[in-house]
């Protein structure tokens, strides 16, 4: 049908990606700039492992030694080997606390790149997990070297420790999921951030087994254990490192991993939706 | 089908008490450029997110390109075009990456969107450019960079919310010719704006919001000639010498008394500077000019529009 009008009516591609499609087009985004800022990271990502490792598993190591103490915490395994794939899950704890957080709160609020992204045919549903997507990614590619990392210092016994990087990852995903919804409802960082990483983050690093059994610590105490998902992650990448872990106890520490994530998964999709239609 | 292209019937928009839209009918026909003008905090921006379908309407009908937004967003959204108020560019990736990834956003395969980079470049004026980081560039072509990452789809419609706030005189212009080669291509457009010139520059049709409520509507022409003279005459006095705007009013249809100055409104403001002359007033400075929306404004709201 020919259109007889002086001035040509537009068609617009009128495309909208699917809904895993938008979420993999969020995770594009962010492989792009990676792509081009990933020198920035590249340092840390190495140095890091490089760090603790030294510090931990060889200068601390040496102190804690082989006696009759530290072989019942560790079941007789140098406690290098002990705390590596412990210390896997903690940085990705950590990593993924720190990427759900300012990041997060600037593309809302300062670069505001999620709100281009929302005048589009994506949902803020698509938006908030595909940027759980990109911090999983990205913590499995740090994870991986930090493997590399552990085996220069001889830390690996076994296959068992590709099971604890993909432990970390999953622990990372769930903190990541619950801070990046926090994240989300934060208006001015001010002092949100820094009470976060005050009384949560740290905390967990530090009661979650990593240097040490939780069951030293006090009675009282070991219930914070219980609810940091860095504790579930470590037993279970831990276990598979060192091939002590037992079929149920592990269930159940996957359990509640998969469950704070669907839990976090949930509250990105509700609360990215709900600021990006404010 | 009805040829607009975007219609809300009392349409509201509130925050919790704050009510910032407080029911407007629009009509926009297809292939027009329609203008909301108004002061800060009018409303202006509220409606542009309700029609653009990030923001939820509180009240009334809206639709958009014969859909609702409310269901439709998303197959909304990827028939049209939006530039924010602020530029939400990602300035850590160039200038050719922020155009290709947003073409992503819109479902489109990894060639199109090269080629369609290239051409959008060439539209702003950004091929030189195009290997730039973003935050390397300029305001403006900042801006022309938002406006072309906002032409990806192909939009049918294209939302610019204070296009050229923040712009200096060329950019503005470069800007204003951007958009009306758009509008030849058949793009319809909604503008706001608190520029009176940009206004009448851009607008076949536009409505006057003030307070969340529409003042007045009209063509620029048609809003001059419904709510002012042909043309003004703009006298400031020295503060000793000034007269009351009771004894300058005698000699135009309406007198408006700013702060620095007396806007006398008339048909013929030679004549009616030679009358206040003949009166015995001595103005510090005259000049005469046509009305323009400016003026209107002034009338509807009693206030300007820029402070």
């Amino acid at each position: 049908m020919a259109d007889l009008a002086a001035v040509p009516v537009p068609r617009s591609t009128g495309l909208a990606p699917t809904v895993l499609g938008g979420i993999g087009r969020v995770v594009e985004h962010h492989w792009r700039w990676y792509r081009r800022n990933w020198r920035a990271t590249a340092v840390s990502t190495v140095l890091q492992p490089l760090l603790f490792l030294l510090a931990f598993g060889v200068g601390f190591g040496a102190l804690v030694g082989s006696g009759p103490n530290a072989a019942a915490a560790t079941g007789g395994v140098p406690y290098l080997v002990w705390l590596a794939p412990a210390l896997l899950a903690m940085s990705a704890a950590q990593s993924a606390a720190f990427e759900s957080t300012y990041p997060v709160l600037s593309g809302f609020k300062w670069q505001r790149i999620y709100l281009a992204m929302a005048a589009g045919p994506l949902t803020g549903a698509q938006i908030g997990l595909g940027v759980l997507g990109w911090i999983g990614l990205k913590m499995l590619g740090a994870g991986a070297v930090y493997v590399l990392v552990i085996a220069a210092f001889g830390g690996i016994t076994g296959p068992g420790i590709v099971v604890s990087l993909l432990a970390a990852v999953l622990t990372g995903l769930a903190v990541s999921s619950l801070v990046a919804a926090f994240s989300a409802t934060v208006e001015n960082e001010g002092t949100a951030f820094s009470a976060l990483f005050r009384f949560v983050v740290i905390p967990m690093t530090l009661f979650s087994g990593t240097f040490f059994p939780v069951d030293r610590l006090p009675a009282v105490i070991r219930p914070l254990a219980w609810v940091s998902p860095l504790w579930h992650g470590t037993e279970i990448a831990r276990g598979a490192a060192l091939g002590t872990w037992r079929l149920l106890p592990t269930l159940g520490h996957l359990a509640v991993l998969l469950a704070l994530l669907v839990l976090g998964a949930t509250l990105v999709a509700r609360l990215f939706t709900r600021r990006l239609a404010a | 089908m009805s040829d607009a292209l975007v219609q809300a019937r009392g349409l509201r928009k509130s925050f919790g008490e704050v009510e910032a839209v407080r029911g407007i009918d629009v009509d926009v026909a297809r292939g027009e450029v329609f203008g909301f003008l108004g002061p800060n905090g009018a409303g202006k921006s509220s409606t542009m997110r309700m029609i653009a379908c990030v923001s939820p309407r509180s009240g009334g009908t809206l639709s958009v390109l014969g859909m609702d937004p409310g269901p439709d967003g998303p197959r909304i959204r990827a028939r049209i075009g939006v530039v924010p108020q602020l530029d939400n560019l990602d300035a850590e990736l160039s200038v050719r990456e922020n155009l290709e990834i947003y073409g992503r956003y819109f479902g489109l395969p990894r060639r199109h969107v090269r080629a369609k980079a290239d051409e959008l470049l060439e539209f702003a004026r950004l091929t030189e450019r195009a290997g730039d980081r973003v935050e390397e560039l300029s305001g403006g072509m900042k801006r022309r960079l938002t406006i072309a990452r906002s032409l990806v789809n192909d939009p049918e419609l294209l939302l610019l919310d204070e296009p050229t706030t923040g712009l200096d005189p060329q950019a503005r212009h470069l800007l204003w010719d951007r958009l009306y080669r758009l509008k030849r291509e058949g793009v319809t457009q909604i503008v706001t704006t608190h520029y009176m010139d940009e206004a009448e520059q851009l607008c076949d049709r536009l409505v006057v919001m003030d307070g969340g409520v529409v003042a007045a509507e009209g063509s620029p022409a048609e809003l001059i000639g419904r709510y002012s003279t042909r043309e003004v005459l703009e006298l400031r006095f020295l503060p000793e010498r000034r007269p009351s705007a009771g004894e300058l009013g005698r000699h135009a249809d309406r007198v408006e008394e700013l702060p620095d100055r007396f806007l006398l409104y008339t048909a013929d403001g030679e004549r009616t500077l030679g009358d206040v002359a003949a009166a015995g007033f001595v103005p510090l400075s005259s000049l005469v000019r046509r009305s323009s929306l400016e003026d209107v404004f002034l009338r509807l709201t009693g206030r300007t529009l820029v402070d």
